[in-house]
């Protein structure tokens, strides 16, 4: 039986749910025989492969380039995973969505800066959207996991779940700030 | 003094209740849980958030349980999947209306909005988010109001009113312009009928009303005054 590909993204988040999965421990040996990941941030590759079974995806959509990237991957992919709060809910990113764009920059690059106080970036970052949203406002998700991030165990059981060709419902095992 | 006991049906289960007893009331003591925010055991009921609708056979409309009296033969459903998807909606709404961030609440694990979302299965919110800018007042000695936390449930209100006797606390402003005040809403701090008790801290479901100094998730609050209070009101 051919391996399930599996990628993990890692968009606007703190990279905790990432760290979370990493905490499967030896459960993580278990599933390096069942799926292939093919997309990480910790696997080289940079650009998100085809064909992708499982897409697990942290973090909100903040940036232009989060957009860009979220399309890509639910085109690539046969089931998208929103995982842990910023996806799920776009939680700490979006505390900047009441405020404007320019007065954030402003505030971060001007009012705050010892030194070179400015405007902010206007090259090779990639420009923020007008607010953080959650990834199932942009396209389609098929599974949502809330949590900050989820356990351990609630990543294992949606894994377990979707290998074993099964819709998981983690409700019991996280919740949001979990 | 006699009571009239009351034979009714609450999910197929027979009960029996006493005569001006609530649906929420019945179901509670016979070991059924329906969902609610605004309700909460020692105040008046008001039927402010809709969680605890219920199905009554023979009538179209959707009644609450904290609110509707219970009646020779009734016939109540609490959970059916219709109930359950409105409970959803409305804990979406709730969610979207305000800025929510569980994460760093310092209600976080202690929070019935929070736990309630859980319980009914509520993972994600279909509705756009509202973002309003919204004010925190710590002008307060002791205490801090979040209006970005606060569902407007008026637990506040009620404790303030019903058990302090003070009605520091009141509601102006009408929908989405809908905020609890203090006083001629003036800022806590300066509110001259404020007793300082922290009732209203520890009946409010969420993070909005909160002791100061408290980090993340360390707000846990202590309920079990209320029924207490409530009771010896009624003997004295």
């Amino acid at each position: 039986m051919s391996k399930v590909r599996v990628a993990t993204v890692w968009l606007d988040g703190c990279s905790g749910c990432h760290m979370s999965f990493l905490d499967q421990d030896e459960r993580l040996i278990e599933l390096a025989g069942l799926v292939e990941v093919v997309h990480s941030p910790i696997v080289d590759p940079k650009e998100f492969p085809e064909n992708v079974d499982v897409a697990i995806v942290e973090g909100a959509v903040s940036s232009e380039e989060d957009l860009h990237k979220i399309r890509v991957i639910r085109e690539r992919s046969k089931i998208l995973v929103s995982l842990g709060d910023c996806a799920v809910t776009s939680n700490v990113p979006a505390m900047r969505n009441p405020f404007k764009v320019a007065d954030i920059l402003k505030r971060a690059y001007g009012e705050m800066a010892d030194h070179n106080a400015g405007t902010g970036p206007s090259e090779v970052v990639p420009p923020l959207l007008k607010r953080a949203r959650p990834l199932h406002e942009v396209v389609h998700v098929d599974v949502f996991v809330p949590g900050c991030p989820p356990s351990a165990d609630a990543i294992y059981y949606v894994l377990s779940e979707l290998l074993a060709g099964r819709t998981p419902t983690p409700a019991e095992l996280t919740r949001f700030g979990a | 003094m006699t009571v009239n006991v009351l034979t009714l049906t609450i999910d197929d289960q027979q009960v029996s209740a006493r005569e001006g007893q609530t649906i929420m009331q019945v179901a509670t003591e016979n070991g059924i849980f329906i969902p609610r925010l605004c309700h909460i055991e020692g105040l008046d009921p008001v039927g402010a958030c809709r969680l605890c609708l219920c199905e009554v056979k023979g009538t179209p409309k959707l009644l609450p349980a904290c609110t509707t009296k219970v009646s020779e033969g009734m016939e109540v459903s609490t959970s059916t999947e219709r109930l359950g998807e409105y409970r959803k909606m409305i804990l979406e709404l709730l969610f979207a209306e305000r800025n929510h961030v569980c994460a760093v609440c310092v209600s976080n694990g202690h929070c019935d909005l929070q736990s309630m979302a859980q319980k009914v299965g509520m993972d994600h919110v279909t509705v756009p988010y509202r973002y309003p800018k919204l004010q925190v007042d710590a002008t307060h000695e002791r205490f801090i109001a979040d209006h970005n936390r606060c569902i407007l449930c008026t637990r506040c209100v009620r404790v303030c009113d019903q058990i302090e006797g003070a009605h520091t606390w009141d509601v102006m402003g009408r929908g989405e312009g809908s905020r609890v005040i203090t006083d001629l809403n003036q800022p806590w701090g300066d509110s001259e009928t404020c007793t300082k008790c922290g009732k209203c801290v520890h009946v409010c479901p969420t993070g909005a009303l909160t002791e100061k100094g408290r980090s993340v998730a360390e707000m846990a609050k202590q309920r079990r005054f209320l029924p207490y209070l409530t009771k010896m009101r009624e003997e004295w």
